[in-house]
């Protein structure tokens, strides 16, 4: 069986209104849901404009070298072949070509050299993608190859092949400011956490447990493979129809290369067929924009499955954990040392780095506690966040290493976890003070579910049987904004303009129903406007478990500012106050039994079917950068998310073969905005191991 | 690319006698795409694994990917958008949108023809029959649990 449980929080009020809730805290199903069944439901990969050019992309066949000649003539001499795309061409209308989130070190074509297999270093552009596809065979590519290292703790050491001559930080997160202009290493990043004096935890130890654990690359492997269509729009103008999670960042990161305002550059996206971290930032914007361009025709660069596997991975990472017990099984110091497999290009893998890596103590209450993260270049391709942004491979060494331990001290693994659980109150190691996590809560639940008390049958003969546990924790990226639009048209009807990205997390239908509860609608009747960045506000990214959270304070903040509007003016209508007017069903109804629909608001505003009402909420949570030196800081997060999972597995000693026969996953959610929705989101990873 | 070899062929698209002019090579995903405007089929792995591409072809279910246009001559093709009926969803459609069979939808309409043909040989599934025709579906999102809640209730709703 499989169980994913969601840990209630008490039945909660409106705060502003002290009434019970109608929309949010439902499970309703998702607003799109009849489009998702009959086939007409949009994704960018179903876009075809009128004259447009299929892009394939030519691949470097080597992991590192320099570029000695390309020869793209056969390819040009190919019928229905338009143009072949090189470095040069694009250096004719972005001299910097270099683009990135965390550093400007990616080239839109390769440059002079290549970083990784699967590099691209052309495109071919031409009427049909079947002659595309040839003729991108037929571009021929004479290479210098250089050594190459694949290896994070390798491309680490003094004296490994080095991948880019000098690091360049982008600029837009500070915290990566420090490592500007460093020459000659592959450390991308090194972020570091020191509280206490991890030697004097060390010495107050019984025992020191020292462990090195390695996690593989991931494919994210979306079922909608990554497509961006770019068309030149006017003379000084371009839009890119991208399948996008972070359409805003495209938006910025085009408009910089082309030294453009962000005002001449739009981005729109429609539902992704999957994101889950591999649609991120920029991926193959830059490329379908220089492209249309240079050509001035629409150009759909779209990748093949295979294809994907060249350009996202999440990150593989040895990480070395030592940790000092008492023979009583509290933690009394922790060393981390983490080395994160970022490939050939940073991509978002430093803020991963850093941002997964200061949680690398686990959710537990230690004292002295040293951790080192470095974000190593290595020639395999780019790695990013994949569900979790860096934290499961965390996860995976202390919580082995946790079983180990208390294996050894023969202490249950549930009692040493619940010893050593970060309490309420408080204080991480970053210094922040916890809050809204409920270790003990999800333990508690996980040990009940796993019936952990009861005798466990641990097999006989082939077949043998065992049984863990494991928790986590993830703090939500910090600083981040969103900014959302409520509009309210003529006709009284409601649409809420958001860049978060519905990718199948349903946050259309959560953020629906939040300006709904706001506005005494009932969700169906709320219009989610998809991300377009000439009309929706900006958004930080479709990332990190973010957008309920940021998104949707914001939605509330607009919707609750069109309340506001409708309220005054039927106030005005009706003669009473404001305070005695309420927005529910549709309507402003005021105490004494009046009733104003939302288009008679309308009406009594614009004097005729007309007009539009428009609420805009921002929502930008505090945040104290860390001091780089010890990676202190008071508020590092806005809120703490917690974890835990449950297995039972039958392992047949013959065959090697491995069943999970029970799997369960608890999490801390705090208010669910659509229950069911939330489970949804827990149980994919917990169904697909799931036993036949 | 040589010389573009082409025929025409003609065949039965969700109950309407069509025709087109395909190429040779093409196959019947981007005919239906081109020349049609359905994209419910669609194409993933573009390799026969993922099933995302699934239209039912004399009633089995076949990947679009790998099925020449040319083959469709003669033959009664059955997409997604072919399944609604003045406006009603099919049973197996309700019973997905009621069961909320899918998170990103990509993978749904193959998942949906596939369950089709599962009820129309076997109208009361056995978990493992389900199991065995969805084998060659998958979700990357894993909403699996979903949708075989989903196939169970489109079994009860196409008995009665
Ligand atoms: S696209 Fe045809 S089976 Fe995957
Ligand atoms: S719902 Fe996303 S692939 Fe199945």
């Amino acid at each position: 069986m499989a169980d994913t449980i969601v840990v209630p929080e008490a039945p909660v009020a409106d705060a502003d209104a002290g009434r019970a809730l109608r929309e949010v805290g439902r499970s309703m199903p998702r607003l799109e849901s009849t489009a998702k069944v009959d086939g007409s439901v949009e994704y960018i990969h179903n876009l075809r404009l009128p004259g447009m050019l299929y892009g394939r992309i030519h691949r470097s066949s080597i992991a590192h070298g320099r570029i000695v000649r390309i020869d793209a003539s056969a390819a040009l001499a190919c019928d229905g072949v338009h143009a072949v795309i090189t470095a040069d061409d694009v250096a004719t209308i972005v001299p910097n070509p270099y683009y990135g989130p965390a550093f400007h070190d990616q080239p839109i074509l390769a440059l002079g050299k290549v970083r990784h297999v699967g590099e691209p270093v052309a495109v071919v552009l031409a009427t049909d993608p079947h002659v595309a596809e040839e003729a991108a065979d037929l571009v021929s590519v004479e290479y210098e190859p250089f050594d190459a290292v694949f290896d994070e703790v390798a491309a680490a050491a003094p004296g490994a092949p080095i991948i880019h001559d000098e690091l360049k930080p982008a600029g837009m997160f500070t915290d990566l400011e420090h490592v500007a202009g460093r020459r000659g290493t592959n450390v991308a990043l090194d972020a570091r956490l020191r509280t206490g004096d991890i030697e004097k935890g060390f010495a107050q130890a019984d025992q020191v447990f020292e462990h090195t654990f390695r996690t593989g690359k991931v494919i994210h492997a979306t079922f909608e493979p990554m497509v961006s269509v770019a068309e030149p729009a006017g003379p000084g103008g371009l839009t890119i129809h991208t399948a996008s999670q972070s359409p805003s960042f495209v938006r910025s990161e085009i408009a910089r290369l082309l030294g453009w305002p962000e005002n001449r550059v739009r981005v729109r996206t429609a539902f992704l067929g999957g994101g889950f971290g591999a649609k991120l930032y920029i991926k193959l914007e830059a490329m379908a924009a220089v492209c249309a361009l240079l050509v001035r025709k629409p150009v759909r660069i779209a990748l093949t499955m295979d294809e994907q596997f060249y350009t996202i991975t999440k990150h593989g990472a040895t990480v070395l954990i030592r940790t000092g017990v008492t023979n009583d099984g509290r933690i009394t110091a922790r060393q981390v040392e983490t080395y994160w497999n970022g490939g050939a290009y940073a991509d978002i893998g430093p803020r991963v780095t850093q941002k997964s890596g200061f949680t690398a103590a686990g959710p537990y209450d230690i004292e002295h506690v040293a951790l080192d993260n470095y974000a190593v270049y290595t020639n395999d391709p780019p790695a990013g966040a994949l569900r979790g942004f860096g934290i499961s491979q965390l996860v995976w060494a202390y919580e082995r290493q946790a079983d180990i331990i208390a294996r050894a001290l023969g202490i249950d693994p549930l009692e040493f976890r619940r010893r050593n659980a970060l309490r309420n109150g408080r204080k991480h190691a970053t210094g922040t003070v916890v809050y809204g996590m409920e270790v003990e809560a999800v333990l508690d639940r996980l040990a009940e579910k796993m019936e952990w008390h009861r005798p466990f049958d641990r097999g006989s003969g082939t077949i043998r049987r065992g049984r863990g546990i494991a928790i986590g924790v993830k703090a939500c990226v910090s600083p981040t904004t969103s900014t959302a639009a409520v509009h309210v048209y003529g006709d009284g009807s409601c649409a809420v303009h958001t860049s978060t990205v519905d990718m199948g997390q349903a946050s259309d239908t959560t953020l629906a129903q939040i300006a709904a509860e706001v506005l005494g609608l009932p969700t169906p009747d709320v219009r989610i406007v998809h991300p377009d960045t000439d009309v929706t506000p900006y958004d930080m990214a479709t990332l990190g478990s973010r957008s309920t959270f940021h998104m949707g304070n914001a939605v509330r903040r607009a919707a609750e500012d069109v309340r506001a509007q409708l309220l005054r003016i039927a106030a005005g209508a009706l003669g009473v106050d404001m305070g005695d007017l309420e927005c529910r069903d549709g309507a402003v109804l005021s105490r004494a039994g009046a009733k104003l629909t939302f288009r008679e608001v309308m009406l009594a505003r614009f004097a005729m079917q007309a007009g539009t009402i428009v609420g805009v909420g921002s929502y930008t949570p505090s945040y104290t950068k860390p001091d780089p030196r010890t990676g202190y800081s008071p508020n590092i997060t806005p809120f703490w998310m917690l974890g835990g999972a449950g297995a039972e597995v039958e392992v047949d000693c013959e065959t090697g073969r491995v069943t999970v026969t029970k799997l369960v996953n608890v999490a801390d959610v705090g208010r669910a905005i659509n229950p069911a929705s939330v489970e949804r989101q827990l149980c994919p990873a917990c169904s697909i191991c799931r036993a036949s | 690319m040589s010389a573009r070899h082409e025929r025409a062929v003609a065949f039965t698209l969700n109950g309407r006698r069509v025709g087109a002019t395909v190429a040779t090579h093409e196959t019947i995903l981007e005919v239906l795409q081109r020349e049609f405007g359905l994209f419910g089929a669609r194409e993933s792995c573009g390799q026969g694994l993922c099933g995302c591409c699934t239209l039912l072809v004399n009633g089995t279910a076949v990947s679009g990917c790998l099925y020449f246009a040319a083959f469709a001559d003669g033959a009664e093709l059955t997409t997604v958008e072919g399944l609604a009926k003045n406006g009603e969803l099919h049973p197996i459609q309700r019973a997905f949108v009621e069961k909320s069979g899918f998170q990103c939808g990509f993978c749904t309409p193959g998942f949906i023809l596939m369950t089709k043909e599962l009820l129309s040989r076997h109208p009361q599934p056995t978990e493992d029959e389900i199991r065995h025709y969805l084998s060659g579906n998958l979700c990357r999102c894993a909403a699996y649990p979903d949708i075989i809640a989903a196939v169970k209730r489109a079994a009860e709703l196409m008995r009665a």
